[in-house]
């Protein structure tokens, strides 16, 4: 997907909508990260400095995060960077997997228990035929002792990766202040201290 | 369903700029025109693998009716955004740009894809939103609760009452309890996402990173423990402290491995009360534990009332709770504690907190939430565990009120053997 460059921005309507500009406006690709481009659809603005957090995914109900990736980027902030998406793209496969496996084996429940009922999906209504919480809490207490293994490794996993991911964001921002305060400058600038 | 999510989504900001937002959707209306082509290779694509997401009901997020989530003092206000759908404003063709017609000619991917565009957000802080955010956070109106009981147990402490040792230890208690529910929505990112009663929580939504949100329970429980330990006392600082560790470092794990968290999350609740008795008194007198007991006891019919409506949640989100492994351990444990009230109102003169008025005033809500709890236990639905949770909310608050009311008025030493009878009030 190309489109060419453009030409200043007025930054502050560039916060409200990421492509307000002017025809054949460039986002260049190569800036934010191909793949998950793939999977979200959506580009912002090339002017724009900041990482951009997207809707729940329908699947995973996780939100993405397009990660804006400066010139001149420090070996920390890749790492950073590449870290923070690995564990989205992890996360999103595990929860994704999960609200999958959920719904779909509700609805083998729901369609087993009203078969050995006698009773058919649809009422006559043609409304689909619900069971009631009680006959529902047997299949919800099955579906967490069966994944009981596979959500504590995910726990494990998780709580490791989000405090190194918060350790790492840390020292990129005291290692940028630091430069800052040094009067060292990257380049295009980053902003001063933290960026959220 | 699609304009739900979307109302959802956007910011009240962008409804209230919508001629803003009406210019850029003209422009991007523009933009699809010139660049057709381009758009629908792309966003056509995505849109299409959407679309077959959402037409295989197998990989649909949700089979069944969404239910409605209990409301809770726990809750975040933000919930109730979610109930207020707003609709996006319908767009008006501008004269003059063949809006028309692109309508007609724009494809379901362009609009699909420019709709999702306006839901992305810059991960900026917008430091007008911070005491919100930070409200949000620190789940404020559960830290006012957990303030309160604790206020209540330096209210309860037969001590004269020091206005300056109260404010410090109210003030030390709000700052710590921030740090822990910051610290606690810090661990569940990504289970927050996936439940109801959560999906609106700070981190969830990006409006702050996760160093900030560590960063601002490090601002507040510093200080906050400080603050116990050297104005008030030593005893108090170091249940602050425990009751912080406790609620992030075991609970809020244990949530995921076993039902024993249920157990820390009582202890955690009944904390606060002990605080406010030892920052009072500076000890932990059989008063204070009694105090505690309540807290304890109660929470066992409100959190298990509360959690039976959220089974759904807990299960596909992972968490172990009673209401989904052991149903009816959950409705058990609940009769049982609420029962308990009973006996430990009746423990209160024995100990010399209260009057024996107190037992007899607590009967009928103590009677009350029992019946409640009793109803729930036998029938174990949907609406009698609501009915539990509900009058859980204001029991506790009446409770600690008439205990207020009843405490044991003590007589000073040098005062007792001249006027037995007419005893001075403690405060």
């Amino acid at each position: 997907l190309v489109h060419s460059k453009d030409s200043k921005k007025d930054s502050k309507t560039a916060t409200r909508s990421p492509t307000k500009h002017h025809t054949g406006e460039t986002i260049p690709l190569i800036r934010r990260d191909p793949s998950h481009c793939q999977r979200t659809g959506f580009s912002p603005a090339a002017a724009s400095k900041c990482d951009w957090i997207g809707p729940p995914d329908r699947l995973s109900n996780l939100r993405p995060i397009i990660y804006h990736i400066p010139e001149n980027e420090t070996p920390l902030e890749r790492t950073l960077r590449h870290l923070r998406q690995d564990t989205e793209d992890w996360s999103h496969e595990f929860w994704t997997n999960q609200n999958f496996t959920f719904s779909k084996e509700k609805e083998e429940h729901v369609r087993s228990q009203l078969s050995s009922k006698g009773l058919s999906e649809r009422d006559d209504d043609g409304r689909k035929r619900t069971l009631s919480s009680e006959e529902m809490a047997v299949f919800y207490k099955h579906f967490l002792d069966k994944n009981m293994t596979r959500h504590a490794s995910y726990n494990r996993e998780w709580y490791g990766r989000n405090f190194t991911i918060t350790l790492l964001m840390a020292r990129v921002a005291l290692h940028n202040t630091w430069r800052t305060l040094t009067g060292q400058t990257r380049g295009t600038g980053r902003e001063k201290g933290k960026s959220t | 369903m699609l304009a739900g999510l979307l109302g959802v989504s956007v910011q009240q900001r962008l409804i209230a700029n919508a001629s803003r937002s009406h210019m850029s959707v003209r422009s991007l209306i523009q933009l699809c025109r010139k660049n057709q082509t381009e758009w629908i290779t792309f966003q056509h694509f995505c849109f299409l693998k959407r679309q077959y997401v959402k037409s295989s009901s197998g990989l649909c997020q949700r089979a069944g009716p969404k239910q409605e989530p209990v409301a809770s003092v726990l809750d975040d206000p933000d919930d109730s955004v979610v109930s207020q759908v707003q609709q996006i404003p319908a767009l008006k063709p501008e004269p003059g740009t063949a809006v028309p017609s692109c309508d007609q000619a724009e494809p379901e991917a362009a609009r699909a894809a420019r709709l999702e565009a306006r839901q992305w957000k810059e991960l900026k802080v917008e430091y007008s939103d911070l005491p919100g955010i930070y409200a949000r956070l620190s789940k404020i109106k559960l830290t006012a609760l957990v303030v309160t009981t604790a206020a209540a147990g330096f209210a309860m402490a037969p001590v004269p009452f020091d206005p300056v040792t109260f404010l410090m230890a109210s003030v030390g208690t709000c700052l710590s309890s921030c740090t822990a529910n910051s610290i606690n929505q810090y661990f569940e990112v990504p289970f927050d996402s996936n439940m109801n009663r959560t999906k609106n929580r700070p981190l969830v939504r990006g409006q702050i990173s996760p160093l900030h949100a560590v960063s601002f329970a490090l601002a507040c429980g510093i200080p906050g423990v400080t603050l116990l330990t050297l104005g008030v006392n030593p005893l108090t600082g170091f249940l602050g402290a425990l009751n912080i560790f406790l609620y992030t470092c075991c609970y809020t794990p244990l949530k995921r491995l076993s039902i024993a968290n249920t157990w820390v999350g009582a202890v955690v609740g009944a904390i606060p009360p002990v605080m406010g008795w030892t920052a009072a008194t500076g000890s932990l007198d059989p008063g204070a534990l009694l105090l505690g007991a309540f807290l304890f006891s109660w929470q066992f019919p409100h959190f298990n009332a509360l959690s039976w409506n959220l089974r759904e949640d807990y299960s596909r989100g992972g968490y172990r709770m009673m209401s989904v492994t052991h149903p009816s351990l959950c409705k058990r444990v609940a009769l049982r504690h609420s029962v308990g009230l009973i006996g430990l109102s009746a423990l209160g003169p024995v100990l010399d907190v209260t009057t024996w008025t107190f037992p007899l005033v607590s009967l009928p809500i103590n009677l009350y939430i029992s019946y409640l709890a009793f109803r729930f236990y036998h029938n174990g639905d949907r609406q009698n565990a609501r009915k539990l949770f509900f009058c859980s909310l204001w029991h506790l608050p009446m409770l600690l009120l008439l205990a207020l009311t009843c405490k044991k008025r003590h007589v000073p030493q040098d005062e007792a053997a001249v006027a037995p009878s007419t005893p001075s009030l403690a405060l």
